[in-house]
């Protein structure tokens, strides 16, 4: 019965969206229009082919939900390699600009393919690794399936929709021009619902739970799923100019609307991508190195100090601008005091390994886990420096920014998904261990040195920047040309394509070595787990 | 008074006296006594039950 009200339901959207795209105002809309129609219409007919079909029994409730897992580690994979080479070749446009081709008309620029690989890399390749790995983390944590039957799966796909919406409207156009929040409001809409299915997913599953606590990653998970959800409702009010049309109108304007976006901004960082993988980092290094996390005292004053902090720190970003100073100065002062949690929570996770320091030689993986914490310590002392407004002075627009972001995002985000991924596959597929190690630690040193260089000549060509910038002659003029730093900032910029392309050979290796895994390793001998007494 | 003014002032003294002895209270939530062998348990959890959910029948025990 519910096949028949699905396949009604897919057949008027598969017929609106071809009459939006008819009706289309621009032609970012009417791809997305297009793309919404393909996609309802394979639906259609997926669910129509299955209509009256014999559902096979399953024991559901006796087994984890891992199918949406596994595809949201082939997801993750995949908007990986696209994420790294879009921002390696953009890097490369900047070194040569020969490479803004001109029959591509403008949909290779450099400006559309910026937030391609934004989004790339942190929505769609950090976003699928934290649905997967909190889909996998909430079931063995709470030893319960997931909650909401297919529910999942409308998540993973439903993310995965949102994605190509954003990714081809940036590249035909689309943009509302908010760093970290540039798709429009027919992505923003799509998103909304997908995002509020997610946590319905979690939160039930959490409530299901039959452990009689919550494990501390779950805090973190959660901490994140409730902040994104309301970071993107309020960064996105926006009305539609026309519902045939990708243009919006933001509801803020001016300086509000400013401090709205980073706001948002920071705290994408500061729950996307900080709270999320620290779930990832609470279950993954314990597991890894087979011993319970350092502290867990610890990890409870680290989850609350780092929620009750972070969302202040939004109004560094607007240092010397119309912001008042109390803002900008109440921003500065968070994210020094921000210091202490990422710092206690860094240690937990180092500490972890207190006695077990030898598997650092034999164990590439652990290798990676623990080097992704490092680069955590390393961004989290960076960045509340740079949120000093003298420091900020001489960082703000320069390229010391983007080295701080590369180094946080490659060396924290980067390497723990890799060391997840790494864990999952043999278990996911089922394997008795990865193909290679080798190519785990070919892997672990590409991408480190990838880090080091583009951190490196980042840090060189900022700190020139900045100070070409403000050097004055004795008559109190400007000495150099805007497109006086630009030419400076050329080997400096090949340097950090380099830095890229080694990351991105990194991350081809491991892509083979887990296609090897599960197409080459044997199956590992099913250990049925004895049921232990739940206490 | 407006409703700008009013948030503000709210914001920035029993909103502000709230978040900081949540906090500190947390502190000490977590610091009371026999919480070092409580939390042991928990911190155990991920090594529990990795390949099947716990049968239902336990939940009530």
């Amino acid at each position: 019965m519910g096949n028949y009200v699905k396949v009604l339901v897919f057949g008027v959207i598969t017929l609106g969206a071809m009459i939006a795209a008819n009706f289309a105002r621009d032609l970012a809309y009417q791809v997305n229009a297009l793309v919404i129609m393909a996609a309802a219409f394979g639906m259609f007919i997926y669910t129509l082919r299955n209509t009256d079909e014999p559902v096979p029994a399953h024991k559901l409730e006796a087994e984890y939900m891992d199918g949406v897992i596994r595809y949201g580690v082939i997801a993750t994979v995949i908007w990986g390699l696209v994420g790294f080479a879009a921002g390696t070749f953009i890097a490369f446009q900047l070194a040569f600009p020969n490479l803004n081709f001109d029959w591509l008309n403008g949909v290779g620029n450099f400006g559309r393919l910026r937030p391609l690989h934004t989004s790339a890399v942190i929505f769609a390749f950090g976003g699928n690794a934290l649905i997967a790995t909190s889909f996998y983390v909430v079931q063995r944590t709470s030893a319960a399936r997931l909650w909401g039957g297919n529910l999942a799966w409308f998540v993973f796909w439903g993310y995965q929709l949102f994605i190509v919406l954003a990714a081809t409207g940036y590249m035909f156009g689309a943009t509302q021009s908010k760093e970290y929040a540039e798709p429009e409001w027919l992505a923003d809409w799509l998103l909304t619902v997908v995002w509020l299915a997610y946590l319905a997913v979690f939160l039930g599953t959490v409530i299901r739970r039959n452990q009689p606590h919550i494990y501390v990653a779950n805090w973190f998970y959660m901490g994140f799923i409730v902040t994104v959800a309301m970071l993107h409702v309020f960064n996105n009010l926006s009305v539609p100019v026309s519902l045939f049309g990708s243009k919006s109108v933001q509801v803020f304007s001016g300086v509000q609307d400013a401090m709205t976006q980073w706001w948002y901004g920071h705290n994408a960082v500061g729950f996307f991508l900080t709270a999320g993988f620290l779930g990832m980092m609470y279950y993954f290094i314990p597991k890894q190195a087979e011993r319970p996390v350092f502290s867990y005292k610890l990890s409870i004053i680290h989850f609350w100090a780092l929620i009750f902090i972070y969302i202040w720190a939004g109004p560094h970003h607007l240092h010397y601008t119309a912001l008042p100073d109390w803002a900008a100065t109440l921003g500065m002062v968070f994210s020094i005091v921000l210091w202490m949690p990422s710092w206690g929570g860094m240690i937990n996770g180092l500490m972890t390994l207190s006695g077990a320091w030898d598997k650092l030689r034999t164990d590439p993986i652990l290798r990676m886990l623990v080097i992704s914490v490092g680069f955590y310590g390393m961004s989290t002392f960076e960045g509340p420096m740079m949120s000093i407004r003298i420091v900020n002075s001489l960082s703000h627009y320069t390229d010391w920014t983007i080295g701080h972001v590369h180094s946080g995002a490659l060396g924290w985000n980067g390497m723990i998904t890799f060391g997840a991924l790494y864990f999952l596959v043999p278990r996911l597929w089922n394997r008795q261990a990865l193909y290679s190690l080798n190519a785990v630690s070919w892997h672990f040193w590409l991408a480190t040195i990838g880090i080091v260089l583009y951190a490196a000549s980042m840090w060189v060509s900022g700190i020139m920047e900045g100070l070409m910038w403000r050097e004055v002659d004795a008559n109190g003029f400007l000495v150099n040309s805007f497109a006086d730093t630009v030419s400076a900032k050329f080997p400096m910029y090949v340097v950090r394509g380099l830095g890229g392309v080694l990351y991105l050979a990194g991350a081809l290796i491991m892509t083979w070595n887990l296609y090897m895994t599960v197409k080459r390793v044997p199956m590992a001998a099913r250990v049925t787990a004895t049921a232990q007494p739940a206490e | 008074m407006e409703t700008y003014s009013f948030l503000r002032e709210f914001a920035d003294s029993w909103m502000l006296l709230f978040l900081f002895l949540f906090f500190i209270g947390v502190i000490f939530w977590v610091f009371r006594p026999n919480s070092t062998k409580h939390y042991e348990q928990t911190a155990n959890i991920p090594f529990d039950y990795e390949d099947k959910p716990a049968p239902r029948v336990e939940r009530e025990t």
